[in-house]
């Protein structure tokens, strides 16, 4: 206890301070990064932090930064981290951030407390351990922001790859590019269902070319997304297959026998147009 | 005890599941649509279940009795309706109900049972003296 009170008094008394030689010290570490964050911004946000460490210190937080007395100061640390996150700040840059404030801190309780070493020794071990903590905690939710972007990405990145056009009026075609796997059929299988509903259409043509290996799980999710449908009212037909893949699936023993299959995508788009009972005529064409 | 209503349309039969199906509801159903079909000599039997947006393994099974059922008295089924979600679940609970005859409106689903009905009557025919092929 008589430590905490020891660095908040120190903190209240000589902030002003601090705050000055731990900008000085920022300033000098993100030198080349002055692009991504004013030195508004970042006066403001160390601002912010000395005042909430000193709360916290001061409410007997103790070192467990985990705790209710330090909830603030771990917000306020990880909206900053996100922001840098997002801003391109390197994790280490992102750090840098409270590790920098330990040299401004430690020269101060040098000063405070040279009369009595052992206590020196004690607090600043103390102090350097909860700056460790806030640290690492910041690299954590740095962490965790990269993660949501990869995420999001990744997310973006599935709807991006199974797009359903409309062939005609009733015909819709799915082309499905790259591995199909268990997520993937899924956000297949639902943007297909929703536009079988939009547009009504009678006729899906599968088209599987841009598949690079079909094996027994692809070939069951294949099923799976035609059974679907099916039970939408509406017809499947899978194309696209190349010879190799036609190999394959026999070796394998896949049964596709309940749907049709066809070999490129106009084969397949024929089909759905005579089932729908239209046709394409040839016309003399013009000069 | 609430029961779902059965609709008599010419030779068709429309039941609209406009409620939460739970078992007893579909035991109900099912007795009544069999009954029914018998008493009207329904040729066809229409089930819109647009509504219906929960579904489990009972319920699918349902639907796929009713079919099976309905076949046996000489009535084509089909299921009309069905929301993605509802579809989604019944094939991966392993129950793509391949014998039931599935449409996505209720306007097309009439289509079907008209096409089948022609069909049936085509092929069965009413000459027994015609050759089978």
């Amino acid at each position: 206890m008589a430590m905490n009170h020891r660095i908040a008094t120190i903190l209240t008394k000589h902030g002003a301070d601090l705050l000055d030689k731990w900008m000085q010290r920022q300033l000098a570490n993100v030198a080349t990064r002055r692009d991504l964050i004013s030195d508004v911004d970042l006066k403001d946000e160390s601002r912010q932090f000395l005042e909430l460490f000193r709360e916290a210190v001061a409410d007997g937080g103790g070192d467990d930064v985990d705790g209710p007395s330090w909830r603030p100061l771990r917000d306020l640390l990880a909206s900053i981290s996100t922001a840098r996150a997002r801003k391109g700040f390197t994790p280490s840059e992102t750090a840098t951030f409270v590790f920098s404030l330990k040299e401004p801190l430690f020269a101060r309780l040098r000063t405070e407390l040279a009369a009595d070493p052992s206590i020196l020794a004690e607090d600043t071990i103390k102090a350097s351990v909860l700056l460790d903590k806030l640290g690492l905690y910041t690299t954590e939710v740095y962490q965790k922001g990269r993660e949501e972007v990869i995420a999001r990405q990744q997310q973006e990145m599935l709807e991006l790859s199974t797009p359903v056009v409309q062939l005609w009026d009733g015909i819709l075609a799915l082309p499905v590019i790259g591995t199909l796997d268990s997520a993937r059929t899924q956000v297949v299988m639902e943007n297909l269902l929703q536009r079988i509903v939009d547009t009504g259409a009678q006729i899906a043509v599968i088209d599987i070319t841009g598949v690079p290996t079909v094996d027994t799980l692809v070939a069951q999710h294949l099923l799976k997304t035609v059974a679907a449908a099916r039970l939408m009212g509406a017809d499947c037909i899978i194309s696209g297959i190349r010879p190799q893949i036609a190999q394959t699936i026999v070796h394998l023993g896949v049964e596709l026998t309940d749907v049709v299959t066809k070999a490129t995508l106009a084969d397949a788009f024929a089909v759905a147009l005579k089932r729908t009972g239209m046709g394409v005529v040839r016309t003399p064409a013009k000069a | 005890m609430d029961s779902i209503p059965i609709l008599k349309m010419g030779e068709f039969l429309l039941v609209s599941i406009q409620v939460d199906m739970h078992d007893r509801l579909a035991m109900t159903l099912q007795d009544d649509l069999t009954e029914r079909i018998v008493k009207t000599h329904a040729r066809g039997v229409l089930i819109d279940i647009s509504s219906l947006e929960i579904v489990d393994s009972f319920i699918g099974r349902m639907l796929a009795n009713i079919a099976a059922m309905s076949r046996i008295l000489d009535a084509q089924t089909v299921v009309v309706g069905m929301r993605p979600a509802v579809a989604i679940t019944l094939v991966e609970l392993g129950m793509p109900l391949d014998g039931v005859r599935t449409a996505l409106n209720v306007e097309r689903g009439m289509e079907l049972l008209h096409a089948a009905l022609a069909d049936g009557a085509a092929t069965t025919g009413e000459d027994p003296g015609a050759p089978a092929d």
